[in-house]
């Protein structure tokens, strides 16, 4: 007997194309989903829309020019990449940075984890239907915007951390800008978890939802807190300190539920470790003291010192027209973004340019594990796995 | 001691690197150690590429159980002109290893290493994308950020950073010729 079931014929599943304008999707994300009713069979991620070629335009800009493509790659965490390409070329020069500039370093980054996490939040919780949430997270990202504002006369693109140290001295009234900001952020974070983390309806919409074995996980190269929620404390800044991570006291948070709630809960749990870092830096950061290292040739002499001095004159022109060479050879450098394990690797061949400059984006290879979250969900599950992977599309594609 | 020196955790206390053990275990399987600014490289024959990085992460006294990059670097006009650089990764005794491998320009193909580690798939098929080097036994090899469609692979040595597409053709009357 022909019922309506029948007549439609054996073709059970459809494709559904998300994106790549879909909102959710966090930039220009295209995913192919082949859907049984409203069950996800498979997800086929289609990225590249935002490649601007961003590792080939490095190897046409001497080492100190490349500061500033590294801003854009990650725009939600712009200093993290700075640091990272700053740390790798200064690794290549065997370069040693003051420890007033680590310092410095560190609760610049840590604020910018922060904000990234402030930015996740709210944009996941949009996503999911609760749409005050974002509104609380930008008033406070904006105060973090204004802090870095402060410090480079830049709100985003602050290109802050320079090859050696950083720009510019912490400027007047830092102190009072970041203490304030310290003050009012742990209740903040309080006020977050009061509308999220007991409301029936994240619950419901995150619990159980996008789960991914620690094997698997490793298995498909993720880190940052997608992995931690999965039980492995991988954290750069624990397992392989950088820039002085060893003399601050933090925890690494992990969990064991694996999904979207846990991951949730996990960047919450960064946001007040991060406050802590911060708090501790601000205590190690002097009030004089060098930003730079003393190294001419490669790290630009101070403005006083070019006007009386001819050979700081000198270095300062080299640098900016010839560059520095540093010798050659190779260069891997991992860090931990608010998004996972950035690396960037450098190849030298002894030329003021470099040879090969790469960038192990975390959102790019945590992405490649969404068929694994999505497949066998709900089609209103894939917006809420990929909110937790926290992808920025600038760094997938570069 | 720089600022990196905590990252070069290859020190190694009273027992055999990772090197020696890749040795030990076959000992063609290393051509040639780099250690540099406290890094160590391991080159490896291309035939023997993915049987040592199984080894590295299945060895109970290696465990590198993480590929935390794969890349690749063009040396043109000088051959072997690509290396393929794997980064790797032991999450328990906080190792780092570079796996490497010399392919010269003329046919650049090299196994892929899906099978050991299943996160190598976009890694391999970024490599692909931009560099043209063809993986064997890939499940999905395709191009990943450019359009299907696009000619040439812009990250080699030989493909400028401007200017590819805007070449002025040159008509014919111009064309300066010997005969």
């Amino acid at each position: 007997m022909t019922t309506v079931e029948t007549a439609v014929g054996q073709a059970k599943t459809m494709v559904l194309n998300m994106g790549p304008q879909h909102p959710s999707t966090h930039g220009v994300l295209r995913i192919l989903l082949e859907l049984d009713g409203e069950t996800v069979v498979k997800a086929v991620p289609d990225c590249g829309y935002l490649h601007t070629g961003i590792e080939k335009s490095c190897e046409d800009k001497t080492y100190s020019q490349a500061i500033t493509l590294t801003d854009r790659m990650d725009y939600l965490n712009p200093l993290g990449n700075n640091l990272v390409y700053c740390m790798a070329v200064e690794k290549l020069l065997d370069l040693e940075v003051p420890k007033r500039a680590q310092y410095i370093r560190v609760m610049m980054v840590e604020l910018q984890r922060i904000s990234s996490h402030l930015v996740w939040l709210g944009t996941h919780a949009i996503d999911l239907g609760a749409m005050s949430v974002f509104l609380y997270c930008f008033r406070e990202r904006e105060e973090i915007l204004k802090i870095f504002e402060m410090f480079a006369g830049q709100r985003m693109m602050t290109s802050y951390i320079r090859i050696g140290g950083v720009a510019l001295q912490p400027p007047a009234g830092w102190r009072q800008a970041i203490d304030r900001f310290l003050k009012y952020m742990p209740s903040r974070v309080d006020e977050y978890e009061t509308l999220l983390t007991e409301n029936r309806i994240w619950m419901g919409r995150t619990k159980n939802i996008g789960y991914i074995s620690a094997e698997d996980a490793i298995a498909l190269s993720m880190t940052g807190p997608t992995i931690r929620a999965a039980g492995v404390a991988y954290d750069n800044r624990k397992l392989f300190p950088y820039s002085s991570y060893e003399e601050f006291e933090f925890d690494v948070p992990t969990r064991t539920d694996s999904d979207c709630f846990g991951r949730y809960m996990i960047r919450v749990a960064e946001m007040r470790e991060s406050l802590k870092i911060v708090r501790q830096a601000m205590g190690k950061i002097t009030d004089d003291g060098a930003i730079k290292s003393e190294a001419p040739g490669i790290v630009p002499p101070a403005r006083e010192k070019m006007k009386t001095e001819m050979e700081a004159l000198i270095y300062h022109f080299k640098i900016f027209t010839e560059g520095f060479s540093p010798p050659a050879g190779e260069a891997f450098v991992t860090v931990e973004s608010p998004r996972g394990e950035l690396g960037c690797f450098i190849a030298s061949d002894g030329s003021p340019k470099p040879l090969r400059v790469h960038f192990r984006s975390p959102s790019f290879i945590n992405l490649q594990a969404l068929p694994k979250l999505v497949e066998g969900q709900l089609i209103s599950d894939v917006i809420a796995c990929i909110g937790t992977i926290d992808i920025v599309l600038g760094e997938v594609d570069r | 001691l720089t600022e990196n020196s905590n990252q070069n955790a290859n020190v190694v206390g009273g027992r055999l690197s990772s090197v020696e053990h890749l040795r030990a275990w076959d000992k063609n399987a290393v051509a040639e150690v780099v250690e540099y600014r406290g890094e160590t490289t391991i080159v490896v024959p291309p035939e023997l590429l993915r049987a040592t990085a199984a080894r590295c992460r299945d060895d109970a006294s290696m465990q590198f159980n993480l590929l935390t990059a794969a890349t690749c670097l063009d040396r043109h006009p000088y051959e072997p002109r690509f290396e393929v650089v794997y980064q790797l990764v032991c999450i328990s005794r906080r190792e780092k290893l570079r796996l490497k491998v010399r392919l010269s320009g003329k046919e650049p193909v090299i196994d892929s290493l899906v099978p050991v580690w299943p996160g190598a798939n976009w890694l391999e098929r970024e490599i692909f994308d931009l560099f043209g080097i063809h993986f064997n036994e890939h499940p999905d090899l395709r191009r990943i950020v450019l359009p299907d469609d696009w000619e040439g692979y812009p990250l080699r040595r030989d493909y400028p950073v401007e200017g590819y597409r805007d070449i002025p053709v040159m008509p014919l009357g111009f064309v300066k010729t010997s005969i």
